[in-house]
């Protein structure tokens, strides 16, 4: 009981850290509006030219606009959060403190990450999904039922995006730096998360490939079970299948690295 | 200096430069990704769309690679190491502009201008004279936007010290904006765009005269040729916002 404790004091004090900053989450709140106005407009021209384009009506895309920019800071699609400071610390050696602590790393930093999630999802997620649904047609449903399942998909999608992204700090043990892990990281968030065009509009083979991939539990997944494009059973097996196989992966490189670790510096 | 430090890292520099291309391509492949499903959008072809994205990404890229690292003043001015800026002997915006200089940023103005070249063989275009001469006046008129942006936003950031993000959206939403054609957006956006922050002069203005289009906003047809103009005053409006921002600036102390 006490470990839980433990987590969920970090899990607060992820959350606190990131509400200190009240600028840089007003500019973040602006800078989403700004650009889900941008792609709003391109997907309401794709979505004229091609009606229910991978099954989706306007309103519908519509809707997918304003959940990608209110969940782009949450789930952290492109990067951002613990993992620069991971890799950081991995990379000066200070990782080897943190190895003789007796907390856990993996849950450790889940913890942590999940409280900066549940920050961002209230302090940048929710403003530029309202002023979306304020200004444009969206396609929401009226049922609570589905709202809770859609927050217990988001959670789940926090762990799944923790997941991916505790591997690619992990890989700081073998790179030492990190930018170039980053920058997959940037790219595979943008594609394979649906940040560029949803998944579902993906033509032929590689949108059936990037469906089954970890990042459709991220934005794809959610957002179909809230629109009742998919049934939410499979979506939520869907997430805690990757939810699991990754955290299992990410502990086995994290005992591969921690008996490896040469520690840097003096 | 900047550029030195980075060269003395051969293969780290090429991959890193190799990425910046793959990254900022990536905008490009959404817009192939959406024109497989498509002909046109908002009217324009493929061609035509290539061309606004080629010019701005082009220009952007040149800004960016000048004086995009005004991005991190927020920072200098939060820790207090923009001190050690001022008692040089060197004017402050030409230090923060040179403050780590990357040279991958390359990579953003080799991606633009590849995208360029492929429209410019891709389009049918009855080049005059006047038209030939617009691109390279474009170019660098719409960098100067962009750098005016730029330098804003870094006076931006004396007053809002941790605020650098809101930034974004006028340099990076710009320019994601510009790639598309002006018939896609609402007329208010289209309105901010061309009176409040004259991007619309990057591109969207002159390639209606090259590509014979409708000008945005129903502007009259002297207006392609205004972006040299739009420029200046960009870029003396930013100067001032530059003095008054550094004239405010009050050290962190310590």
């Amino acid at each position: 009981m006490g470990s839980a404790r433990l987590y969920t004091a970090v899990a607060a004090g992820g959350f606190r850290r990131y509400a200190t900053y009240r600028a840089a989450t007003a500019a973040g709140v602006f800078t989403n509006t700004v650009f889900g106005l941008i792609l709003v407009y391109t997907y309401i021209a794709l979505w004229d030219e091609r009606p229910h384009l991978g099954g989706y009506d306007q309103a519908q895309a519509v809707t997918f606009v304003w959940l990608g920019q209110a969940l782009y800071a949450t789930l952290a699609i492109q990067g951002g959060g613990f993992e620069a400071e991971l890799m950081e610390r991995i990379r000066t050696g200070e990782v080897a403190t943190d190895l003789y602590r007796p907390a856990d790393l993996q849950v450790w930093w889940l913890a942590a990450d999940l409280g900066r999630s549940l920050f961002q999802l209230i302090g940048r997620g929710v403003i530029p999904f309202t002023f979306g649904v304020l200004f444009f047609p969206t396609a929401l449903p009226d049922d609570p039922l589905r709202w809770l399942l859609f927050l217990v998909a988001v959670v789940l999608a926090m762990v799944v995006s923790f997941a991916i992204r505790y591997l690619v700090a992990l890989s700081a043990f073998w790179l030492l730096d990190g930018t170039g892990a980053s920058q997959v990281l940037m790219v595979t968030g943008m594609f394979c998360g649906g940040m560029a065009l949803p998944l579902n509009a993906f033509p032929g083979a590689l949108g059936e490939v990037v469906r089954l991939l970890p990042w459709a539990a991220l934005l794809q997944m959610p957002a179909d079970l809230l629109m009742g494009e998919a049934d939410w059973a499979s979506v939520l097996a869907f997430q805690a299948g990757w939810a699991v196989a990754l955290l299992a992966v990410g502990r086995l490189v994290q005992s591969a690295a921690t008996r490896r670790v040469v520690v840097q510096g003096g | 200096m900047w550029i030195r430090s980075t060269l003395a890292y051969r293969v780290s520099f090429a991959l890193t430069a190799l990425g910046g291309l793959v990254v900022t391509g990536l905008d490009f492949v959404a817009i192939l990704l959406m024109f497989a499903q498509v002909d046109v959008l908002g009217g324009y072809t493929l061609p035509e769309v290539a061309f606004l994205y080629g010019l701005s990404a082009t220009s952007f890229g040149l800004a960016d690679l000048l004086i995009g690292s005004a991005e991190r003043l927020g920072r200098r001015v939060r820790d207090g190491s923009l001190d050690t800026l001022l008692v040089r002997p060197a004017p402050v915006l030409a230090q923060v502009a040179a403050d780590r200089f990357a040279l991958r940023r390359l990579g953003r103005v080799t991606q633009g201008a590849l995208v360029l070249g492929y429209a410019l063989i891709a389009l049918d275009v009855d080049w005059t004279p006047a038209k030939v001469l617009l691109l390279p006046v474009t170019l660098v008129s719409g960098a100067a936007i962009f750098g005016a942006v730029f330098v804003a936003g870094a006076a931006f950031q004396f007053v809002a010290q941790d605020a650098s993000e809101a930034q974004a959206a006028f340099t990076y939403g710009g320019q994601t904006l510009l790639q598309y054609p002006p018939t896609v957006f609402g007329k208010e956006l289209v309105r901010g765009v061309t009176f409040i922050v004259p991007l619309a002069f990057v591109n969207w203005v002159p390639a209606a005269h090259v590509l014979g289009r409708p000008y945005p906003l129903g502007l009259p047809g002297w207006t392609a040729f205004a972006p040299p103009l739009v420029a200046a005053g960009c870029c003396a409006l930013a100067g001032l916002a530059w003095r008054a921002g550094l004239r405010s600036y009050r050290s962190t102390g310590s």
